[in-house]
């Protein structure tokens, strides 16, 4: 199986501080990835610089056969690389309708409405809230929105940036249910958090992000059971 | 009470000029964060190139040149849109991720070179329109008095405000501003190429403010080299009065200002004019601190 993402030996540095010190990874096409790592492992540097927000002082990003780093975010998202951000980012002065239908900028304006309907379906709540400015919705609901959004670009490859974050527990499961859903559409999905439990139970492999590297790598079922995991991640559980 | 309506005509014709012209502000501030002191001077600029282009075409016959006009204008909004973006491009875009402060010196000096520059190629002094380029028609409408430049400036301001208020919230391109202007990264990874926008930014706003300084020369039928000072700095109070960065903020900030700029000319002193418009400033930041329209900035998060 040919792999969709590869990210190989990563440096991406602010200033004099080094956040990733050479990251490897792999995504294979229609797979579910988790990254799990704490607070300042460098999850959100790793999401930004395959997005295109912030440039690689070395190493490579290859999609689709094509090197990414140095590439415009515009551009990258044109290419299929979709990010729902973390902490959700939405246009807090737009509607909901105003921001997802930004989601399909890159695309012809006589889809948007069809895919529009296609995220109402996948998340009803949008679509009662479609009027309202998005800086009004809960936590939740914007959470649902960032990736409604990100649908709205098509993408091939979604990046998921802790879509788990503030949010209480039953919600968080009503998210990651969606994500099932969306996965089972053949989108492939990246996503890193901090709530290990939620997120390997939803991928097929995963890995550990140590302060800029990767400290392990495995299937999801082995990363639940491993007791490095469990110690660190799943609080014993 | 016709003295009352009479004050209205005129401060909504001047409104609507600062309305054209704190669009500009507005919209740069919107994006970039930043107040492009120059803009004042570029607006200033179009009104010379304006009054260029009606000198050598016309002017000479004393009888209504209406084609000279509109050519005016035409040269004024291109010359005045290119300067805006070799402004971004040489100005501001090497600062965009340096220090607030070197993009206001840069403003600054950018302001001051535009200004020296017209003083150089036009005049140290203040130069005149000719009279009669525009028709001498005027109505009167019981005892108040509406002359044809007026009821131009004050149609034309209002079209051209309406226009953009439905440009940037009814069109995909506009969102893809308000967006911008909102959450840069967010809108990069919506696909928008957000220095595209900030182009277009810098397009607009000159564009409308090159109308709005053309408009002040055609109106008080002069134009001096440093009147971007005291049009600009007008222009720029109403853009904080509506709240600066909101664009319906900017067109009521303008038509306010404009009124209330001439009801207290008209009744009070229009020697005071300037003390009584900074009262006015004043007076809205107590009561709301960013201005009519401005959102609280807790909603950005
Ligand atoms: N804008 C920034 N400037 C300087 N250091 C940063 C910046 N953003 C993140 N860092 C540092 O980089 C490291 C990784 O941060 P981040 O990628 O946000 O981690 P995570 O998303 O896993 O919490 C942390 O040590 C953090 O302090
Ligand atoms: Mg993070």
């Amino acid at each position: 199986m040919s792999d969709l993402l590869s990210v190989s030996d990563l440096h991406v540095s602010y200033g004099q501080i080094e956040a990733l010190k050479g990251v490897s990874l792999r995504v294979a096409e229609g797979e579910v990835v988790a990254i799990l790592g704490s607070n300042g492992a460098g999850k959100t540097t790793l999401m930004r610089s395959l997005s295109g927000l912030l440039r690689a002082k070395s190493g490579s990003i290859t999609y689709d056969n094509e090197e990414l780093v140095g590439r415009r975010a515009d551009l990258i998202v044109r290419k299929g690389i979709a990010q729902s951000p973390e902490g959700r980012r939405v246009f807090g002065t737009l509607t909901v309708e105003e921001n997802l239908d930004l989601g399909a900028y890159t695309r012809p304006i006589s889809e948007t409405a069809g895919s529009r309907a296609e995220v109402y379906s996948t998340f009803p709540k949008l679509q009662e809230r479609r009027s309202q400015l998005a800086g009004t919705l809960s936590g939740g609901e914007q959470q649902m929105l960032a990736i409604g959004r990100a649908l709205m670009t098509k993408p091939r490859l979604l990046l998921l940036d802790e879509p788990s974050l503030g949010l209480a527990p039953l919600i968080v499961k009503d998210i990651f249910t969606k994500l099932r859903t969306i996965a089972e559409t053949g989108v492939t999905i990246l996503v890193v958090e901090q709530n290990a439990r939620m997120a390997l139970k939803l991928a097929d492999r995963g890995y550990v992000l140590e302060v800029g590297r990767m400290a392990l790598e495995d299937s999801a079922a082995n990363l639940l059971a491993s007791s490095q995991v469990q110690e660190a991640y799943l609080g014993k559980g | 009470m016709s003295t009352l309506f009479q004050q209205l005509v005129n401060g909504l014709t001047v409104g609507g000029i600062y309305a054209l012209i704190a669009l500009g502000y507005t919209m740069v501030y919107g994006i970039l964060k930043l107040i492009n002191f120059a803009h004042g001077d570029l607006c200033v600029l179009g009104a010379f190139i304006g009054l260029t282009v009606i000198t050598s075409l016309g002017g000479a016959s004393g009888s209504p040149e209406i084609w000279v006009v509109g050519l005016a204008f035409v040269a004024a909004i291109i010359a005045i849109c290119c300067a805006g973006v070799v402004l971004e491009f040489a100005a501001y875009r090497p600062l965009r991720n340096a220090h607030r402060l070197s993009a206001v010196v840069s403003a600054l000096g950018a302001s001051m070179m535009i200004e020296n520059g017209i003083m150089l190629i036009w005049s140290p002094q203040t130069l005149v329109f000719p009279q009669g380029v525009l028709p001498q028609i005027s109505w009167h409408v019981g005892g108040v008095v509406i002359t044809f430049t007026q009821l131009m400036i004050i149609v034309i301001s209002l079209i051209l405000m309406a226009s953009l208020y439905l440009y940037v919230n009814h069109t995909r391109f506009g969102t893809a501003i308000r967006a911008s202007a909102i959450d840069q990264d967010a809108a990069r990874l919506m696909g928008i190429n957000v220095n595209r926008v900030i182009v277009s930014v810098f397009i607009l706003g000159p564009a409308l403010g090159a109308i709005g300084g053309l408009f002040i020369g055609l109106y008080y039928r002069q134009a001096v080299f440093d009147m971007g000072w005291t049009y600009g700095l007008n222009a720029f109070i109403a853009a904080i009065i509506g709240g600066i960065g909101n664009i319906p903020g900017a067109m009521l900030g303008g038509l306010l200002l404009g009124l209330f700029n001439a009801l207290a000319g008209g009744y009070i002193s229009s020697t005071w004019q300037q003390a009584i418009t900074f009262g006015l400033l004043i007076a809205i930041l107590l009561v709301r601190p960013t201005g009519i329209l401005g959102e609280r900035v807790a909603e950005k998060v």
